[in-house]
């Protein structure tokens, strides 16, 4: 789609400086900024913790984390899920790719809500002090990243879990604040022109977003705070000698955590559109069934949520019906992958960094997306639940999904938002590096798991010791190319060529296109007109 | 099915590692060998899975690649504007549309078959504690605790991690249910060579059932983290001949002949 543009450049650049900058910001592209800092913190803090977990696990009798009876082990496993999903993937997708982008793509002036935008910010701060917290206090919050109870009120009786549930109290509000300032902008503030067809399909992607995450996290909040007074206050929600039920933690969870999944996925699905309709110099093929995939993907995402509970003892009828409506997701998800690879269908291909990020993770996400469809299948199920298998699929449309994702959206706006160059070839490397890396130890986890190997246990039996090794092996590949990641943005920041307004040619037709390499402070004070 | 074990019987073939056991071998790569009626159907629905879900990617890969040769740059310098064609987009809707009802059938008769225990002859208990089973034959008077065998206290051929001091011992060709629960956070008591998970979850009795058809030990760990040695419950099954299984019984309701019972 493409956007003639009729607003002036001529825009006001004064702004506050020094720490009133970014402690007191409403700008949304200062706030993006601050959240992909602060994502990239937590991805190297949650990176760090899964190669320790791989070196523990990189041959049998591992004693890395072996201390406190193996605790030290559960406590690394349960901050390394929250801190990839709460303060990694959340802020640097929705925060950080959204609060830049939203707002230059539908030409608006900035956020909705730009002070609501700076507390959604800066409750992260405190969640991750929390977090850092509950793996330092008493011996540890080690319940992995979905605290079921029992576990997590008699069996963790010291305050780690209580820090762990508060850090996620605040991660939650800071989405919903998030959430409700995008639905508005979105809904609100888009150019004169630019009717909700025309959307690019990131901002779509967001829109869809915010509705799970406003729909899904107070769930969350409303079962953390059930288990914080079964914790603190002899109430007995899930407490079975008190009446209660340790499966209805479980529903409340999964009503919040399989959105979550979707929320961790649809920003990525955004990007991956826009950059493969860049680098094909081609429209989006089918761009209303990608937009309504995404809603529908959305829609059916609420409805279920028991496939993680099918070994748990549900009726057989109700495990049909979850059955039924997972694989129904299938579907749209299909959908988008054949339009992506019909947009670059007679396209005039170029493979620059993001080009090649966008479709590994195509590849690796119909990799992902298949296994899921296998366990989608309540039988099956039974004999993977808990096990690698599991571990392998959610790696594959997450850790390569989401980062991926993530991957490929920053190396197409580190021009705009820095205004300096990363070179093709040095992006390329670190491309091969990290696809090579996640295959390495996330494929022989499906093998794993198929010989029965059980998630979340620190030491195995011996005959599950070679393909562990290859997985460590393909983890330190991983966490090389992150390190060389870090050297990456300091190259370009420090070397890197000035970046002009459209480094991708004629297929960046979106609007944050036209402004210039990085943007004034204030954009679009007169909105463009959409033609 | 048939097919789809003479294609796995030639992949046996070329790949020595390719192999399947009642325990895990080293780089092992698919199903331990399935032993119960259910985990034989869960292993050749698996194998259906797989084949379609093998297409899938196969079919996505040689066009990504087809796609990346014939229209990059240098080879198609002027982009198509097509970006509709509203006939594909239903074809790629209801093709994977009946897929799924396809793989769905199956899929649905083997769930109900699992879950409907045929009348059972035995029944056993499985407890879960932190961090060892406790196991009850109501049937027989029988119960004991089965914990993990330390490192330093294993025998020459006993698999680390994997053994027991008290096995559950079944008659094979027998229907046995297994009635599981906790007494503390949730466990999940598996056997992966049966094709069973069930968490045995606080406040609730939870049904499963197997009929084991080749005599063995069989080994299973906890699959629901339950605290710090949740990596040190395992479950193992043997599976005897009846007329064992009766000689078991008698020595088990002798206590001075079983010290561990009770």
């Amino acid at each position: 789609m493409s956007y003639a543009l009729t607003a002036d450049h001529a825009h006001d650049d004064h702004h506050p400086i020094g720490w009133r900058r970014w402690v007191l910001s409403t700008n949304h592209k200062d706030i993006g900024t601050m959240y992909i800092i602060f994502g990239a913190f937590g991805a190297f803090f949650g990176a760090t913790l899964s190669l320790l977990i791989r070196l523990q696990l990189a041959h049998p009798h591992g004693t890395l984390l072996s201390g406190n009876e193996y605790q030290i082990y559960n406590v690394v496993i349960t901050a390394h899920g929250l801190l990839m999903i709460f303060f990694f993937v959340m802020p640097v997708l929705i925060g950080g790719f959204g609060n830049w982008f939203i707002p230059l793509m539908i030409g608006a002036p900035d956020m909705a809500f730009p002070r609501l935008n700076n507390i959604s910010f800066w409750l992260l701060i405190p969640a991750l002090i929390l977090l850092t917290l509950s793996i330092v206090v008493g011996s540890g919050a080690g319940t992995g990243w979905t605290f079921y109870p029992p576990l997590s009120s008699i069996g963790q009786p010291d305050a780690a879990v209580d820090f762990m549930l508060v850090s996620l109290h605040l991660a939650g509000a800071s989405s919903i604040l998030g959430a409700i300032n995008f639905i508005t902008t979105i809904f609100n503030m888009r150019a004169p022109g630019m009717t909700m067809h025309k959307a690019p399909l990131f901002v779509w992607g967001i829109l869809v977003t915010a509705f799970l995450l406003l729909l899904a996290v107070p769930v969350l909040a409303g079962a953390i705070t059930m288990l914080l007074t079964d914790r603190g206050f002899g109430t007995s929600f899930f407490e079975p000698a008190g009446g209660g039920d340790p499966l209805l933690f479980q529903h409340l969870f999964w009503f919040f955590g399989h959105p979550e999944v979707y929320i961790m996925i649809l920003p990525a699905f955004g990007i991956i559109s826009q950059v493969i309709s860049t680098f094909a110099r081609k429209a989006v093929f089918g761009y209303l069934g990608m937009a309504y995939a995404m809603v529908s993907i959305g829609v059916i995402g609420f409805v279920v949520w028991a496939h993680h509970m099918f070994a748990v003892g549900l009726d057989v009828n109700a495990n049909a019906y979850f059955t039924a409506a997972t694989l129904i997701i299938a579907v749209p998800t299909g959908i988008k992958i054949f339009s992506w690879i019909a947009t670059m269908w007679g396209g005039s291909l170029t493979f620059e960094t993001p080009m090649l990020y966008a479709i590994g993770f195509i590849i690796l996400f119909v990799i992902g997306g298949v296994t899921g469809v296998t366990l989608a299948n309540a039988g099956v199920d039974i004999s993977l639940h808990d096990t690698y298998f599991v571990v392998a699929h959610f790696h594959y449309v997450l850790s390569m999904g989401a980062l991926f994702g993530i991957f490929a959206g920053f190396y197409y706006w580190f021009p705009k938002m820095t205004g300096k160059m990363i070179p093709n070839w040095v992006g390329n490397i670190h491309f091969w590096m990290t696809f090579i890396g996640v295959n390495i130890i996330f494929f022989p986890m499906h093998f794993l798991g198929l010989a029965g190997m059980p998630r979340r246990i620190p030491d195995y039996p011996d005959a599950y010791s070679g393909w562990n090794m290859v997985a460590s092996i393909g983890s330190v590949l991983t966490f090389s190319a992150g390190l060389y990641f870090i050297y990456i943005v300091f190259y370009a920041f420090k070397w890197g060529k000035k970046a002009p307004a459209n480094p991708w040619g004629e297929g960046a037709t979106t609007l944050e296109w036209t402004l210039a390499s990085p943007p004034p402070f204030h954009t679009f004070e007169t909105q463009p007109h959409i033609t | 099915m048939r097919s789809f074990q003479i294609f796995l019987g030639i992949l046996a073939v070329l790949l020595p590692s390719f192999s399947w056991a009642d325990h895990p071998r080293p780089w092992q790569m698919y199903y331990q060998s399935p032993v119960t009626p259910v985990m034989e159907h869960l292993y050749d629905f698996h194998l259906t899975l797989l084949v379609i879900e093998g297409a899938i990617i196969f079919l996505v890969a040689v066009l990504l690649i087809y796609v990346i040769v014939r229209f990059r740059a240098s080879r198609n310098t002027a982009p198509s504007k097509v970006a509709h064609n509203t006939l594909l987009e239903v074809i790629w809707t209801a093709i994977p549309v009946l897929v799924l009802v396809f793989i769905a059938f199956p899929s649905f008769k083997i769930l109900y078959m699992m879950d409907v225990t045929p009348k059972a002859d035995l029944t056993i208990k499985a407890i879960g504690n932190q961090w060892y089973w406790t196991y009850e034959y109501p049937d027989h008077n029988i119960h004991f605790d089965s914990n993990i065998i330390p490192d330093d206290q294993l025998k020459p051929g006993q698999s680390r991690l994997f053994e027991v001091d008290n096995r559950v011992i079944v008659p094979t060709h027998t229907n046995i249910r297994v009635i599981t629960t906790s007494s503390d956070v949730i466990h999940s008591w598996a056997i992966p060579a049966f094709g069973v998970k069930r968490d045995s979850v606080p406040g609730r009795l939870n049904e499963t059932w197997f009929n084991v058809n080749k005599e063995g030990v069989y080994y299973g760990q906890c699959s629901e983290l339950c605290g710090v040695k949740h990596g040190f419950m395992p479950i193992v099954v043997e599976a005897v001949s009846q007329a064992e299984f009766d000689k078991w019984l008698a020595s088990q309701k002798n206590p001075t002949q079983a010290p561990h019972a009770g």
